[in-house]
């Protein structure tokens, strides 16, 4: 859902697209914009499901706080897809518990300046 | 390595007003945000802002930002954007990583003898049941979704709170062609502005105040909540529950101050609530009780772009006072104005209670926070 | 102190007639006039800066009401796209016989175009009467806050403040 015209705005700008596969799904996205703005965009709200009670998660804080946001990207776990821009011929595959065995561990370390929020320890 | 006078931590108003200040008494400033475009809350403020000329009142929120960025530049402040603050060590080191939303991140260390911090605030949260379906998000996140990435989190939304946040977030949601459902406010009376509030009733918008949510619907995302009134003691009144489809319900529940960085440089923390919550200590001066660290803006105590501003301008004149590029007494003189202009901002049935608060944070801090 | 203005979250007639930047009815039958409908003490004063003729006053501390000197103001509607409480109308009694002209900020799309009539709405966005659409300002001094002006019945004029919203002007694609 792209908002293209904006009484502030104005008209959204011409931009490059590239092409990211989310979970097989071809989806364009507009080239500097996050994965998180490309999924919303093409409509994809669930991004993970915890570990253990296999609940869903999407879009919380938008800016790398809560980490709930965390999907598979080009096979790496746990990234902040809120505030990881697209490429061109990336991966994006929705996340089980902490990812393909557990790699990448903690999530909240991999964050600088965040790690302020965990929503209700279901990580 | 890298060596300045002065390092602001967070490029919203305040700290890029205290870089202008100390940049223009001739201290080497180096401004930090973790994002890429300076500005802070401002860089998703689509609305004109409140205040006066001083605070460029009138001028929508990211223009304002364009603005100070283009004096911090002339005033010759080095601003590193994408660089994420996460450590000050003892000795005034700081850690950051630079290239995490662009490039390749990479660890620097930063020193400086004088330290700003200015990193605004967060959000909180509230529960319900379902609150954390997808669908579910802070209003601050529908914010930078629809004015920075231009893309609509949802068509139907209800609206979890009525302060200022709340209220210009609904009417943003509706400028980006969503419809607002209702707003639901605890509180028996609307939290914000009343200019705000009118601005999205005469748009069709209920404001249900004496109102809470009971739960989110949704197996996999969110379809709607049910609504009910409540009274005095936050009980649920029977009979007044209802359902409201929406696609998006979007928390406002109140900022507090981001004080992480504060608490690792050892300041002194203090509670007030009329400011959002724990902050840290300072003086009228904005310096902290660790010598050379100053804070200005949310952070020490949620209020506006305003007196963020004002308090900015500030610590950039105490800054500069401590590293002997302006005088005692001039800096003094300097300070005065900005407080002028500080105290009339606090004024009024929103004002006052936040004057209270930071006069007794300033008492206290008289004592706690060492001069040069 | 409750009130309808932080209960409902719009004020009343009565709020307002007792808020310093509401015209006198005696002035506004008199011509255009401007209706400041900010009665609020807030830190904010664009209006007064905003104002050619020094009509709006709010003075030291900022926080002052916006008052108008409603002897002073032509209702020119230049403060309308200035004030961020989006809280500026112009009204002018005189328009017609049977009508008034009522000015006022818009700033969603889309936007009305002259000639249109449209669903004229009261301070809680309910359904009053039907408009007719006289001008639409959006001049770039106004900075992307459109003024849109329209004609409405006389016996409206104290409750009309704006049009319906439509959500389709975004093109949501
Ligand atoms: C919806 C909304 C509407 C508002 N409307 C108005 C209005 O009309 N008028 C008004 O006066 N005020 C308004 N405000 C308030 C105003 O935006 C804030 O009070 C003001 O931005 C605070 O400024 P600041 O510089 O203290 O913090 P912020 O603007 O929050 O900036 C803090 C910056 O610090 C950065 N940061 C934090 N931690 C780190 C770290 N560790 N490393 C690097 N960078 C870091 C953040 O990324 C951020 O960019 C509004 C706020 C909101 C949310
Ligand atoms: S309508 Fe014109 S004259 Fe009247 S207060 Fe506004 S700017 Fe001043
Ligand atoms: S500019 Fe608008 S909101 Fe601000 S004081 Fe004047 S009338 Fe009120
Ligand atoms: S939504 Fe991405 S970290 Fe919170």
């Amino acid at each position: 859902m792209r908002i293209v015209h904006h009484p502030v705005l104005g008209e959204q700008p011409a931009a490059r697209t590239v092409e990211v596969t989310v979970d097989g799904r071809k989806v364009v996205a507009r080239e500097g914009e996050t994965i998180a703005a490309a999924l919303m965009a093409a409509g994809i709200k669930v991004h993970r499901y915890t570990r253990r009670k296999g609940a869903p998660r999407g879009l919380f804080c938008a800016i790398g706080q809560c980490t709930d946001c965390v999907m598979i990207v080009n096979g790496m776990p746990n990234v902040r897809t809120c505030v990881t821009p697209v490429a061109d011929g990336m991966t994006v595959e929705t996340q089980r518990g902490g990812g393909p065995a557990q790699a990448g561990g903690n999530t909240r370390r991999r964050s600088a300046g965040s790690g302020d929020r965990v929503r209700d320890g279901d990580d | 390595m890298t060596e300045f006078d002065v390092a602001v931590i967070g490029a919203g108003p305040a700290g890029l007003a205290a870089s202008i200040e100390a940049a223009r008494r001739g201290c080497r400033v180096l401004l930090m945000d973790s994002n890429l475009r300076p500005g802070g809350q401002l860089v998703k403020q689509i609305h004109k802002f409140f205040g006066s000329k001083e605070h460029r009142a009138g001028t929508r929120g990211i223009d304002i930002a364009v603005g100070l960025h283009r004096e911090a530049l002339e005033a010759g402040v080095v601003f590193w954007p994408d660089t994420s603050v996460y450590g000050v060590f003892p000795g005034g080191a700081l850690g950051a990583v630079r290239g995490m939303l662009g490039g390749e991140p990479r660890g620097v260390v930063v020193r400086a003898s004088t330290l700003i911090l200015a990193t605004g605030a967060s959000e909180n949260a509230v529960n319900f049941p379902g609150w954390t379906l997808p669908g579910v998000m802070g209003a601050g996140a529908a914010q930078t979704m629809i004015n920075v990435e231009r893309v609509l989190p949802g068509r139907k939304v209800l609206m979890v709170g009525s302060g200022n946040v709340g209220l210009i977030v609904s009417y943003q949601l509706m400028q980006a062609g969503a419809d607002v459902e209702a707003v639901v406010e605890a509180l028996p009376r609307v939290g914000g502005y009343g200019v705000h509030a009118a601005k999205i009733s005469r748009a069709g918008v209920p404001i249900l105040t004496s109102h809470t949510v009971l739960r989110a619907f949704g197996e996999t995302e969110i379809t709607g909540a049910e609504i009910a009134r409540i009274d005095e003691s936050w009980t649920p009144v029977p009979g007044t529950s209802r359902r409201v489809d929406a696609d998006l319900i979007c928390i406002a529940a109140g900022l507090r101050p981001y004080a992480r960085l504060a608490m690792l440089a050892g300041c002194r923390m203090t509670y007030s609530s009329a400011l959002g919550g724990w902050l840290p200590l300072h003086d009228r001066a904005m310096r902290t009780s660790v010598p050379g660290v100053y804070v200005a803006g949310d952070v020490g105590g949620v209020e506006e772009a305003s007196t963020a501003l004002e308090e900015g301008r500030i610590a950039g004149i105490s800054a500069s006072e401590r590293l002997g590029m302006i005088g005692a007494a001039d800096a003094a003189r300097d300070r005065e104005e900005a407080e002028a202009r500080l105290s009339s901002l606090r004024m009024g049935p929103f004002g006052r209670p936040r004057y209270d608060a930071k006069e007794a944070i300033y008492e206290e801090g008289a004592n706690a926070c060492p001069r040069p | 102190m409750p009130s309808t203005l932080t209960t409902f979250g719009y004020p009343s007639l009565d709020e307002l007639r007792s808020s310093p930047g509401y015209p006198a009815r005696e002035r506004a039958e008199k011509g255009p006039v401007a209706v400041i409908e900010c009665v609020q003490e807030i830190p904010c004063n664009p209006c007064e800066t905003a104002c050619p003729r020094g009509a709006i006053r709010v003075g030291i501390p900022i926080t002052n009401l916006p008052a108008l000197d409603a002897d002073k103001c032509t209702g020119c509607g230049v403060c309308i796209p200035k004030c961020p409480g989006l809280a500026i109308f112009a009204l002018d009694m005189t328009y017609s016989a049977t009508e008034a002209a009522l000015s006022f900020p818009h700033e969603y799309l889309p936007l009305p175009r002259p000639g249109d009539v449209v669903v004229a709405v009261d301070r809680g966005g309910k359904a009053v009467c039907a408009s007719r659409v006289l001008r639409v300002s959006d001049r770039p001094a106004n900075d992307r806050t459109a003024v849109v002006t329209i004609a409405i019945p006389k016996e409206h004029a104290d409750r009309v403040r704006g049009i319906a919203r439509r959500s389709e002007g975004n093109d949501i694609g």
